[in-house]
Formats: structure tokens, C-alpha cells, sequence
């Protein structure tokens, strides 16, 4: 059961192909290298690795301007990369050090970045999503035209502030895109411990709000939603809301694959790499010929090297002094 | 000053009616608020407020009364029943610039929204390292009608005082009500608003202008020299009438109208302690974990050495 990309009749091109890549493999790599430098427990937070899912935020993201928001969640790496943060910046604040984009005090769970319209992401499931809202209302009264977009997960579609935040931005028709990444489990809970039903678009529907599910690891379908999802949010049409099916390949936290201590079935794991978002997608600009495979070594070299440098700098970037323990309690 | 004085009553305040020669206008604390409110949309347009009913013809006590149409329902608007999740919205809507009152008709509708409120709202400048800040006013009620019951009559200003990034503020007279609500929605950070519900027929001078009163700092209502009384809110009243009563039998009390909870103001509480040696605190909220336990505490910590024995 393989991905069939699908790009006749769009308008994507040969660029946008490689940008979703290249997109995707960053992440990934991103998240390797956690688990790369993890054992070292220098990098003294936990992290809620989204390996598996990268075709989500990369789909997601390559829609949206720089200065178009996205909320997040503790699982808010591939988000983070996908809009356009900086890697450093980002390992810098993983290792607890002042450089790091929330001085430190956040950790993997919480980043910031408002230059690239990332004002802060919560670990508190569901915490988000009124946020987004929020911030599109705000764009809505400002009229900046910019647009809103909440990534959030499975567990979050029972979650009050889900069904109040769809509510509202379908009540106020506010330019703000729901971004469900249904992967079937909140920590080690199936979706069927938990939901009636796991067609999570249908909860949306319920607020006339336009709903599609998804194959999340197919990044063509997600970039394809998401670009009609953006478009009717700025063209003043109100929410959209995405459920993307996908599979978180490590544990809910951690480096660790959790099949190995019995969270889930070895097999379940098996059938979801085989469809991987980001291997299969690379087998498809190959064969399309998008990208040579020259050029692939030569970008994932570049990545890697990028990435070295964001773990040195953030090993070597010093802490926190004592004293800002106190600081910015108040603006 | 005149406008810190506080009258218990109309006659009071009418006895005192000799002050409007002054040229200062005898306002209600109900249209203080209203006035803080009005002015503030005028001035700044990213101001907006919101909250369950607030256009309707009550308009929460008398404080929103028609301003959806002044204003227009886009900046004044109605909302679903939904706290937590409009607390959120809110939040976001400060993130992005704005400067959203959030009205609530009781207090006891904000342990709905304890989850965007502590964990949200008051993390968000501190934990992203100073880089946001949420501008968010939380208007709430405080206080008891008749046959009210247990869910309708709460004071939990000691709930949200507990939380580091959170500031409380309770004003007792029409004219601290006005500034402090003015500086609330300039303050830039997430501003829990109380107000106890007997206090709108309360009347005080009110000027016209915009201006604010400093967050942090309580004041001292009348001063004495043999017992302080530490008051909030509506208390403050009722530490004016005990203090009026006691005079009587030859005590000379010194009432401290605290004015904002967090930060609290200890230095006036210290001082006044430090001058009168005794000590009563008195909170519309309940004792076990309450204000008064934190001013106690803080003489304790700051003043323990001017108690005087009875």
C-alpha cells in the first residue's frame, strides 16, 4: 500500500516538488539528530519526536507566507522547521540555553518565533487551537489579510477548546485553517479507547465548517487541501479544517521506539514505514525525474551539515544566568 | 485629594456635594466603568470587548449598555457560551496586536477558563522568554445578591493572585474603577478585574478625562494611629463604617484600601503597621489560603517587630 502522487492537473512545479522534499527531509533529519545526540542527556528536555509526519507541516507550511500564523503543539518541530525557523535557534533552546529562541525557560515542548508568525505553542492538548482562532480574529478586525493555522492532534478532537474554537471560527467565519493530525493515539491510548468514531472530519462538518480527511503522509494531497484551505481563508470564506491520517513512528516521548515496550504492535509500525512520507516521495522526484540524485546527496549533505552546526552552537551557547529566573514574569 | 475620599453613601456623597464647585462630577461606579470603556475604543482601535450577553439591554450590570451600538458588533460583540475556549481566543487576539476586555457577568465562570487563564495567559510572556505578551483584560463580579446560592456569589480573587504572570486588581471607588481599568487595558499583560456588584450604585468623583491609577499600589482611606484594617473592594466600606463605629469608643483606626492584589503594595501595609503595631484584614474571599493569609504573611515576613501587644 504505497503513495500514488498525484500532480497532473495542479499547478505544482517542478520547484514546489522539491521544496515539499526538501521541507520533509529537514525535519526528518532534524529529528534524527535528536535522537543522534539524545543519549549524550545534554540536551536536558523531553521531546516529542514527528518522525513519520513530516509531510503534514511540510504540505501545511508551503502555503502559507512568512508572516501567516501557525500554533502548535509539544509535538512542534516539524512545524517549526516547515514555517521557517531557524535550526540553530531551535537546538539552542532544546539544550536550555539563553540564545535559544524562549531564552531557554521553553524547552522542545514551547517555541517562539514571532518573525515567522509563531507566537508561542502549548503542551497542554487542545490549548492551542483558541489561539489560532484568536489570531485570526485579530486579522479579521485588522483586516491584514493575513491567515491563521492550527496543527493538533487526535486527543485534541475531545478536548472542550476543539469544539469551542470551531464553533466560533465558523460562528465569526474567521480566516483560520484546523489542521488535525489524526494519528490513532494520544501517548499509548488508541483512538477507539477514546472516540466513538475516528473520522474526526466529521466533528468539523458538524459546524459547517469545509471538511476533508486525508492520507497525512501523502504531502502532494496535504499541500493540495491546505492551498484550497488557505485560499478560502483569505479570500474572507472562513475555516477550513483538514484531518490528515498518519503515524507517529516513535514514542509519544522520546527517542525510543515504543513497540519495544509493548505500547503498540510491531506490525501496525511495519505497514506505516512502508508508507514513509519522506522515502516514498523521494523515490517519486526521483523517477520524475525532479531532482537528480546528485542533487539529493548534495541537499541532504547541506542539511546535515547545517545540523551540526545548530547542535554545536547549541552545546556551546552558554545558560541562563541565576538571576533571569525572575525575568519576564510581566511585559 | 477629593477623589480619594471614600463616601459610604448617597447622603454622604451629597453632604460632599460642595466639592462640585470644584468642578469635579459626582459619577457612579457602574459609569466610571462605562466611561473607562467608552474612551478607551475611541482612543485605541485595538481595543475591543466581549463577553456572554454584553449587548443586551442590562449590559452586565449597566457597564456595556449600548456600546455594540456606539461601537458597532464587530469591537463590541456577544459571544458564545463557551469561557475557555473564548478565553483562548482572546489570548490569540492579544498575541496578534489586540487589546481585548473580556467581560464575565460572575466570577464563578472563570473556573471554566482556569486552563487558558493559568496555563495559557499567564505563561505565555515567561515561558517564550519575553518575546509575546498578552494584553487581556478579565473583567469579572464578585459578591452576593439575595438567594444567589453557592455557584452565583464567589469571591476567588485569591485563586488567580496564586499565579506567577497574573495580575489582580480590585477597585473600591468609582474613581480608582475608571484608572485602573484604563491602566489595565494599557498594562500589556493578563489583568484579572474584579468588581464586587454592590459597588455600581457606589458614587465618587469622576473626571471626565482619560487617566490611570498606578497597578501595585493601595491607598490609604483614612488614617489612624491605634489599628490598621487592610480592606478590599467592598470591604473598604465596611472598614469605614467599623472605623466610624470604634471611633466612638476611643479607636483610632487607619484603613488601607489595598486597591491591587497582586502585586500587592506591601510597603503601605508595612508602613501603616509599623505606625499602628495592629493588624485586621478584611476580604470579601475566604480565610483558609485568602489575602488575608497573604497580608498576615507578608507583616509577618516585613513587620513582625511593630506588633503591638493589646
Amino acid at each position: 500500500m504505497t503513495i500514488s502522487y498525484q500532480v497532473e492537473n495542479t499547478n505544482i512545479t517542478n520547484e514546489l516538488l522539491i521544496q515539499m522534499y526538501s521541507t520533509m527531509l529537514k525535519i526528518r533529519m532534524f529529528e534524527e539528530k535528536i535522537i543522534e545526540v539524545y543519549p549524550v542527556q545534554d540536551m536536558q528536555c523531553p521531546v516529542h519526536l514527528c518522525i513519520g509526519e513530516e509531510a503534514i507541516a511540510a504540505g501545511v507550511c508551503l502555503n502559507l507566507k512568512k508572516e501567516d500564523y501557525i500554533f502548535s503543539t509539544h509535538r512542534n518541530h516539524g512545524h517549526c522547521v516547515a514555517k521557517g525557523s531557524d535550526m540553530k535557534l531551535m537546538m539552542a533552546e532544546f539544550y536550555g540555553k539563553k540564545t535559544g529562541y524562549s531564552k531557554g525557560k521553553g524547552g522542545s515542548m514551547h517555541m517562539v518565533d514571532p518573525e515567522n508568525g509563531i507566537l508561542g505553542t502549548s503542551a497542554i492538548v487542545g490549548g492551542a487551537i483558541p489561539l489560532a482562532v484568536g489570531t485570526a480574529l485579530a486579522s479579521a478586525m485588522k483586516k491584514d489579510g493575513r491567515v491563521s493555522a492550527a496543527f493538533f492532534g487526535d486527543g485534541a478532537a475531545e478536548e472542550g477548546t476543539f469544539h469551542e474554537s470551531l464553533n466560533f471560527a465558523s460562528l465569526k467565519k474567521l480566516p483560520v485553517v484546523f489542521v488535525c493530525e489524526n494519528n490513532f493515539y494520544a501517548t499509548n491510548s488508541y483512538i477507539s479507547a477514546r472516540q466513538p468514531h475516528n473520522d474526526i472530519a466529521k466533528k468539523a462538518e458538524s459546524y459547517l465548517i469545509p471538511s476533508v480527511q486525508i492520507d497525512g503522509n501523502d504531502v502532494v494531497a496535504v499541500y493540495e487541501e491546505a492551498r484550497k484551505a488557505v485560499e478560502r481563508a483569505r479570500a474572507g470564506k472562513g475555516p477550513s479544517f483538514i484531518e490528515c491520517r498518519t503515524y507517529r513512528w516513535k514514542g509519544h516521548v522520546g527517542p525510543d521506539c515504543d513497540y519495544e515496550k509493548g505500547c503498540r504492535p510491531k506490525e501496525e509500525l511495519d505497514v506505516w514505514m512502508d508508507r514513509c512520507p519522506v522515502k516514498t516521495f523521494e523515490d517519486f522526484i526521483l523517477k520524475n525525474k525532479s531532482i537528480s540524485e546528485k542533487e539529493l546527496q548534495q541537499l541532504k549533505a547541506n542539511i546535515a551539515k547545517e545540523l551540526d552546526n545548530a547542535v554545536s552552537y547549541g552545546r556551546t551557547s552558554p545558560l541562563p544566568d541565576d538571576k533571569e529566573l525572575f525575568e519576564d514574569v510581566y511585559a | 485629594m477629593p477623589w480619594t475620599k471614600v463616601y459610604l453613601d448617597k447622603e454622604d456623597f451629597e453632604k460632599a456635594s460642595k466639592l462640585a464647585d470644584q468642578g469635579l462630577r459626582g459619577f457612579t461606579y457602574r459609569d466610571a466603568i462605562k466611561e473607562a470603556l467608552t474612551q478607551m475604543l475611541e482612543k485605541d482601535e485595538s481595543v475591543f470587548v466581549m463577553g456572554e450577553g454584553i449587548d443586551d439591554p442590562g449590559g452586565t450590570f449597566g457597564t456595556t449598555t449600548n456600546l455594540h451600538k456606539k461601537f458597532g458588533a464587530e469591537r463590541v460583540f456577544d459571544i458564545p457560551i463557551a469561557e475557555n475556549g473564548m478565553t483562548g481566543v482572546a489570548i490569540g487576539a492579544a498575541l496578534a496586536g489586540m487589546k481585548p476586555v473580556f467581560v464575565h457577568m460572575r466570577v464563578d465562570f472563570l473556573p471554566m477558563c482556569m486552563d487558558q487563564i493559568i496555563n495559557h495567559a499567564a505563561k505565555w510572556h515567561y515561558m517564550f522568554g519575553g518575546k509575546v505578551n498578552v494584553p487581556l483584560v478579565i473583567r469579572s463580579i464578585i459578591g452576593r445578591g439575595w438567594g444567589s446560592a453557592a455557584q452565583h456569589s464567589q469571591s476567588l480573587q485569591a485563586l488567580f493572585a496564586h499565579i506567577p504572570g497574573l495580575k489582580v486588581v480590585m477597585p473600591s471607588t468609582p474613581y480608582d474603577a475608571k484608572g485602573l481599568l484604563i491602566a489595565s487595558i494599557e498594562d500589556g499583560n493578563p489583568i484579572i478585574f474584579i468588581e464586587h456588584r454592590w459597588l455600581y450604585e457606589q458614587i465618587g468623583h469622576v473626571p471626565e478625562k482619560i487617566y490611570t491609577v498606578p497597578i501595585g499600589k493601595g491607598i490609604v482611606r483614612k488614617e489612624g494611629k491605634d489599628v490598621t484594617i487592610a480592606a478590599t473592594s467592598f470591604m473598604v466600606y465596611e472598614a469605614m463604617k467599623a472605623a466610624a463605629v470604634l471611633e466612638k469608643d476611643g479607636i483610632n483606626v487607619e484603613v488601607v484600601d489595598l486597591r491591587t492584589l497582586k502585586p500587592l503594595d506591601e510597603d503601605i501595609i508595612c508602613e501603616s503597621v509599623k505606625k499602628t503595631g495592629r493588624l485586621i484584614v478584611a476580604d470579601t474571599g475566604w480565610k483558609t489560603c485568602g489575602i488575608g493569609a497573604e497580608v498576615v504573611a507578608t507583616v509577618a515576613e516585613k513587620a513582625l517587630k511593630y506588633h503591638r501587644r493589646c
